[in-house]
């Protein structure tokens, strides 16, 4: 059995460490209200990104989000969009119906790994394949956040989790799916990237993806996918401050940023 | 005055009234006898400017629906009791989020009467569920369940069998009119995203920050009244030869047709049976049984091991109820068995008709 290469203390993530601040304020615009997700999370970045890229491309009054399970689901409760809140696992699907029946609005799905990727797989694959015009937004942090840090289909080799307690181990555990390269594997796609929010640069190559992806799903390319690798210092045991160096040594290792596939060819 | 009528297979006769409808989009994966529809559907769909998926699974073609309900759209989806068992977590989502589809269970039989009413989801819910007998039947129930599922904002069942799928019929197609219908003002379109009153559809009501909506505690509340509502206003049943009656025969969907022929034979023959047939299997029309049913015997027919039954014990006292169907399976897959026969059910009935002579005889 190969040990986890690297340790990381146990802290109490019950309160913000001192010093911590929320990474998001929120935009007055279409974010109505402060986030409760803990500090230092990576999931509100992202939500800020997506906001600002639906206003900046003047699709908001035609915009439609699927949110699936897991801690982004409080946004529900805070974005100014028309929102379904679906199963888990099932937003692809959902933002197809959508979709189809009206060709003419903007649909996002907001999902995490443990949504997208362990309980709704062939949802995202099967809508890929089918072309659908609909843009997948993938919060990855390699773990179930919201049910409190148990290992996903995307917990890196060694990652600590809840269900991985000594580092996640291929011979116990198997590998990592990278669900980009498979959405991008797939002729219907038409624009995957992934990012990440952990730094300034982070934030603003993201942002550009986002809206990317969103102006693909407009020229009808097939389905888009960007996924964000977002910090849950939480469900990685670390201190807040600690989230972004951690996913640098960790998540970003075994999932690397870019353009995977963008109509007309890739990077 | 005689009006055209169309040679139509039951399934492409049920594609062509949920066209006529209104229904736009509808997803579903191949299961006999329900295949049927999928493809009448796939045929005609575009033609007809809506949208027909072949979805590569239950759970992904009942999801689709949600989503295209949820957008306003008249939605369907279908397939058959083991491909439904499937569908049971959206379908208790959608009759929680308020979302209308109609489902269409082109069964392999009279065996899933529970998951149809009693539902297989999480929660207090229950769904709307239609029986009808014939195909001309099953195509005003295809109209009439979009209508419910509109009126109620919750999903409905058209419940068919093998018989129902694969019989042609000469039929004429109409749209049918049940009544006005409130505005989907709650549709998900975009419209309202970014000007402070965006809309939402979530199992959990919790609303915007800035609009805070019922939450849970109250939704379900809501939502479980709701049921209780249609509970009181929709059951529908049919009676035959009831008032004269002695004996009540219960069959519902395609069995009442057999139980119809039987009983009519058997009123030739100077018996007094009556027939009375749960139109809607939810809400149950019990007490209307309980009415007709008053002081009589009452025989309970059904091709599985009885389970309309148990909603008949609660509301004609046991030892007045006896159960003449039984689990009645043949060799295509399709479960007609042999009690799907109309000499058959005679026989059935008759059978108890001498018993109850035998010991009414005994008791003198
Ligand atoms: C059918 C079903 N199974 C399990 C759950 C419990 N659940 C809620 S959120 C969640 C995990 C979400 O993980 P992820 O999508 O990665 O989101 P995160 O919290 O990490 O942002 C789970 C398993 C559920 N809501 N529904
Ligand atoms: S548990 Fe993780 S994903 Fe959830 S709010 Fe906290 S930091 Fe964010
Ligand atoms: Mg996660």
């Amino acid at each position: 059995m190969s040990a986890p290469s690297k340790q990381l203390p146990i802290v109490d993530s019950t309160t913000p460490p001192d010093g911590t601040v929320k990474v998001a304020d929120p935009n007055p615009s279409l974010i109505l209200g402060a986030h409760s997700l803990c500090p230092g999370c990576g999931e509100p970045v992202a939500l800020r990104l997506l906001m600002e890229s639906l206003q900046d491309l003047g699709i908001v009054d035609r915009s439609i989000g699927v949110v699936g399970h897991g801690c982004y689901g409080s946004f529900v409760r805070i974005m100014d969009i028309d929102v379904l809140q679906c199963l888990h696992g099932r937003a692809p699907s959902c933002a197809t119906g959508i979709k189809r029946v009206r060709p003419d609005s903007v649909v996002f799905t907001l999902q995490g790994d443990g949504d997208m990727v362990n309980e709704g797989l062939q949802e995202v694959l099967h809508s890929a394949a089918r072309a659908e015009n609909i843009t997948c937004i993938l919060l990855n942090n390699g773990v179930f956040g919201d049910t409190g840090g148990q290992a996903t289909a995307t917990t890196v080799v060694g990652q600590r989790t809840k269900t991985s307690l000594d580092g996640r181990d291929p011979a116990k555990h198997g590998y990592p799916i990278p669900v980009s390269d498979l959405v991008a594997s797939l002729d219907g796609s038409g624009y995957v990237a992934r990012g990440h929010v952990g730094d300034p640069g982070g934030v603003t190559r993201t942002k550009k993806m986002i809206k990317e992806a969103l102006q693909s799903q407009l020229d009808g390319n097939g389905l888009s996918l960007v996924e964000i690798l977002t910090m849950c210092p939480t469900g990685w045991f670390v201190p807040a401050g600690e989230g972004p160096n951690y996913q640098q040594q960790s998540m970003e290792q075994t999932y690397p940023m870019g353009v995977l596939k963008r109509p007309g060819g890739a990077d | 005055m005689s009006e055209e009528l169309e040679l139509l297979e039951g399934t492409a006769a049920i594609a062509k009234s949920a066209i006529a409808a209104g229904m736009t989009f509808f997803a579903g994966y191949p299961m006999s006898p329900f295949t049927g529809l999928l493809e009448s559907l796939s045929a005609m769909m575009p033609e007809a400017g809506g949208v027909c998926i072949n979805a590569e699974s239950e759970i992904e073609g009942v999801n689709m629906t949600l989503g295209a309900g949820a957008a306003g759209a008249r939605a369907g989806t279908g397939s058959c009791g083991q491909g439904i068992a499937l569908m049971q977590e959206a379908i208790a989502e959608a009759a929680l989020n308020e979302t209308p589809f109609v489902v269409f269970n082109l069964a392999r039989g009279a065996s899933d009467y529970f998951q149809c009413t009693k539902g297989g989801g999480w929660n207090d819910y229950r769904t709307i569920t239609l029986a009808p007998k014939s195909v001309h039947e099953a195509v005003e129930h295809t109209q009439l369940a979009f209508h419910l599922a509109d009126k109620y904002r919750a999903p409905a069942i058209v419940y068919g069998d093998p018989l129902m799928a694969r019989t042609t019929v000469g039929i004429n197609i109409k749209k049918l009119d049940f009544g006005d219908l409130p505005q989907k003002d709650w549709a998900l379109d975009g419209s309202m995203s970014g000007t402070g009153k965006s809309r939402q559809v979530w199992t959990w009501a919790m609303g915007k920050v800035t609009d805070p909506g019922p939450e849970m505690d109250a939704h379900w509340r809501y939502i479980a009244e709701k049921f209780n509502t249609i509970d009181g206003i929709e059951q529908r049943h049919e009676e035959l030869w009831c008032d004269d009656a002695d004996t009540i025969v219960v069959a519902w969907g395609t069995g009442a047709l057999f139980a119809e022929k039987a009983v009519s034979e058997l009123r030739k023959a100077g018996h007094k049976v009556g027939i009375f047939r749960p139109i809607t299997l939810w809400p149950f029309p019990g007490p209307a049984l309980e009415r007709v049913a008053e002081g009589k015997r009452v025989l309970v027919f059904e091709a599985n091991a009885g389970q309309c039954l148990e909603d008949v014990y609660q509301w004609v006292p046991r030892r007045r109820v006896t159960f003449i169907g039984r689990v009645s399976v043949d060799h295509t897959g399709m479960n007609f068995g042999d009690i799907m026969d109309a000499p058959v059910v005679r026989q059935l009935i008759l059978e108890h008709l001498d018993n109850q002579a035998a010991t009414a005889g005994a008791n003198q």
